[in-house]
């Protein structure tokens, strides 16, 4: 049952990735990176059971953190310009 | 004689699953970047805490559980931000939310 999870999460994978490629804004592309977060978040829990290895959900987490402040800088970047200079208070 | 916790947990594993495909069908084939948000949605939502429920159950009451659970609560408290984030600055960069009105080529 983990390796149908595993493969439906793989599925999922495939087809964010299918939107990133072909999303016509920048921003169609964050949002199809940020469900790849997500899905490689739950792919690293469902293969650390599949292979009863649950460490696997300490690498998890750090890269559900990773993900969620990296969406964020990068939609920062993309809707400011940049990446907090001081000058521009209106952000 | 199959225990019970494993239908259980089958059950949500597999249903995870068929919501985080369903999400990233809607991901594809939707035809704006708002309604793409909308669909992709499910994946965080319903395709992520089915899974994470799933695993839970197979876990038990352990300290992998409670990493499970700090997981769920990350995505639970993560996603909604990124998504809003994203919209807004969808919004601001000029992508226009009605934009299946008008030329077929911006869909």
């Amino acid at each position: 049952m983990f390796a149908a999870g595993a493969l439906a999460l793989l599925v999922t994978l495939a087809l964010a990735i299918t939107r990133a490629i072909a999303g016509p804004t920048v921003f169609d592309r964050v949002l199809a990176g940020n469900s790849v977060g997500t899905v490689a978040m739950l792919l690293l829990a469902v293969i650390g059971f599949l292979t009863s290895r649950p460490e696997f959900l300490d690498l998890a987490l750090i890269y559900g953190l990773l993900n969620a402040l990296g969406t964020i800088a990068v939609l920062k970047f993309f809707r400011v310009g940049d990446l907090g200079d001081p000058g521009q208070e209106d952000a | 004689m199959i225990p019970v916790a494993d239908v259980v947990s089958w059950v949500c594993l597999l249903a995870g699953g068929a919501f985080a495909i369903i999400g990233a069908l809607g991901l594809v084939r939707m035809p704006s970047l708002f309604t793409r948000i909308h669909a992709a949605s499910v994946i965080d939502t319903l395709g992520a805490g089915l899974i994470l429920l799933g695993l839970v159950v197979q876990a038990g009451f352990t300290l992998i559980a409670v990493k499970l659970a700090v997981l769920a609560l990350l995505i639970v408290f993560t996603t909604p931000v990124a998504t809003h984030a994203l919209a807004k600055a969808a919004m601001a960069r000029g992508v226009d939310p009605l934009q299946t009105q008008g030329d077929p080529s911006k869909r």
